[in-house]
């Protein structure tokens, strides 16, 4: 007996070790050593001249973080991102949930149409944004037409990030959407008949029940939101035709890092500032999942 | 549940509904329409969504004009493809091995999983960079299908799909002297469709509109993806905005129909993906 059990314990092992052997070895490869990778490239200069070379230079890649004026630019412009773009889609995503939650007839319909722009490569939808945001393009048609200020809005510093901003907006509300939708979804019909009952309006339902009750998913999306919004590459990246500009207006923390790495071949700095991305970001991942985990018990 | 209240609130929340319609579809539409009109009749400006004179010229001249276009789609095919039949088959493999065999280690490998579920990519971006070259594979397919054959998320999330699923089939085929590979395949896959779906499409979809890593793994425009293709065009073709959006429109339909074909398989996975 303990034969045949040994025998299946063993078979189950090579079992285990081939159904996990190519995800092993690609993780591996691709994840776990180029963290270590960048660990070590953090702390070197790093030229690419034919072959790699390091020269290790301690912690003066991070200090060479705190004069990069680009550094701070760019993460002012992730704070004005930020402080626009999370709010905003926030209160797109939890009105949308909250109006196709009424289950009306033709909901499906609308959740279909409103992934349009989730589901639309960023690079069809930036080409698609720059043909209505310029010069003559919808947006100042309908503007002029209404007689409202005209701007050429990608081309002009002040409001080129607004063009950036507003493409997000469009293409992650949606999947923030779907999450309130299920929450929404899971809030006992008992509260609300109760409420009824007092004479509450659609309107105080709303706001004293629903929102109240959505609190840690609304933190949730936001903390989603604000990870989101320091990824921000690819708008940034063909909007300015990979600089960030005009006058560094469209310049991401992600765009500044591969500026630097693949512009200015300057690998060792530009891992410094990815890492330090990485770590805030997981920062941000840790505590909300450590809030809403515990919400969820 | 009703958050606006009885009959008379239900203008108002399809007028939201619809208004919001009206602001997702008309850059599409508008879109649409801008590759069938010919160059003059959108330099006149205008509002009309429909063609005055209606053309199929865009998509021939796009053709014509750009040799490598057909090129480019060929290679995000190819690549969209190939990520996502790989990843299907192992994410599957490995979520079926943490979520039901008991083998030394089992705990750790997950573990390790949902570690890497909280890794942003940007941190692996360089160095991963410099590994290809050293492996000899930037500017090859092999360059961007490798590194993207298996994706933590969905090896998790076939675990917990796994882990739902009733155990009585496989003791059975189990005593019936199946092995593993053979319950794997035979039994637990053909039951894994819906779940499998779900996962495609992200996978297909998130390979099809990847920007950041064809621009970098990629440096020969023949090699280019379309979405990297479509931005060097229109560096090239700036005021042609009638092939832009003629380009860009068939790039984007492919992805459209899928989405639309498997539409319920997505909303499940966007609130699994969302609430993990």
């Amino acid at each position: 007996m303990k034969g045949i059990l040994g025998n299946r314990r063993a078979k189950e092992n090579i079992a285990g070790y081939s159904f996990m052997f190519p995800t092993i070895v690609i993780i591996g490869t691709f994840v776990i050593l180029p963290i270590l990778y960048a660990l070590f490239l953090s702390f070197n200069k790093v030229t690419l001249l034919g072959g790699v070379n390091y020269d290790f230079v301690g912690l003066k890649n991070f200090n060479r973080m705190i004069d990069d004026d680009k550094v701070w630019i760019s993460l002012k412009n992730t704070a004005k991102y930020v402080l626009i773009v999370v709010p905003c889609q926030t209160m797109l995503a939890l009105i949308l949930a909250a109006a196709l939650n009424a289950k009306l007839r033709g909901r499906n319909f609308f959740r279909t149409v409103y992934f349009l722009p989730t589901i639309t490569s960023s690079a069809v939808l930036t080409l698609i944004f720059v043909w209505i945001l310029n010069n003559n393009g919808l947006l100042n048609e309908l503007l002029g037409m209404l007689h409202f200020p005209t701007h050429n809005w990608l081309a002009e510093p002040a409001v080129a990030l607004f063009g950036v901003m507003l493409m997000n907006i469009y293409s992650t509300a949606p999947g923030f959407m779907v999450i309130y939708l299920a929450s929404m979804q899971d809030i006992s019909h008992n509260i609300y008949e109760s409420a009824e009952i007092d004479g509450a309006n659609a309107w105080t339902k709303f706001w004293k029940i629903t929102v109240p009750l959505l609190k840690p998913v609304t933190f949730f999306v936001v903390v989603l939101g604000v990870i989101g919004s320091f990824q921000v590459f690819d708008q940034a990246y063909i909007v300015s035709r990979g600089d960030g500009g005009p006058n560094n207006s469209t310049l991401t923390i992600v765009l500044l890092i591969y500026k630097y790495a693949f512009k200015n071949l300057d690998m060792g700095y530009a891992s410094a500032l990815a890492l330090l991305l990485a770590i805030v970001i997981m920062l941000f991942t840790l505590v909300q999942r450590k809030l809403f985990g515990d919400e969820k018990n | 549940m009703n958050h606006f209240g009885k009959k008379g609130s239900k203008g108002f929340i399809y007028a939201i509904l619809s208004i919001y319609a009206l602001i997702t579809l008309v850059p599409f539409l508008w879109a649409i329409s801008t590759s069938f009109k010919p160059l003059a009749e959108i330099v006149q400006g205008g509002f009309s969504i429909i063609p005055k004179s209606f053309t199929l010229d865009n998509y021939k001249t796009v053709f014509a004009q750009e040799p490598l276009f057909p090129r480019w789609l060929m290679n995000s095919v190819l690549i969209a493809a190939s990520v996502t039949l790989l990843n299907l088959l192992l994410n599957s493999m490995a979520g079926y091995a943490l979520a039901r065999i008991t083998f030394f280690g089992s705990k750790f490998w997950f573990f390790l999983i949902l570690a890497v579920l909280m890794i942003p990519f940007q941190v692996t971006l360089i160095p991963s960079y410099l590994l290809l070259k050293w492996f000899s594979l930037l500017n090859t397919y092999e360059g961007l299908i490798i590194p993207g054959m298996v994706n933590a998320t969905y090896i998790f999330m076939m675990r917990q799909f796994f882990l739902g699923f009733p155990t009585e089939m496989e003791e059975a085929a189990f005593m019936d002297g199946m092995g593993r590979w053979g319950i794997f395949f035979k039994l637990v896959m053909p039951l894994a469709k819906p779940a499998l779906a779900a996962q495609a499409i992200f996978i297909f979809l998130g390979a099809w509109n990847d920007f950041l890593r064809p621009l970098i793994i990629m440096s020969a425009n023949e090699m280019f993806t379309l979405p990297l293709g479509l931005s060097t065009f229109r560096g090239e073709y700036i005021s042609f905005t009638n092939l832009i959006m003629a380009a860009s429109m068939m790039f984007t339909i492919p992805a459209m129909l899928l989405y639309i074909f498997f539409n319920r398989y997505f909303v499940r996975g966007i609130t699994f993906t969302g609430t993990k």
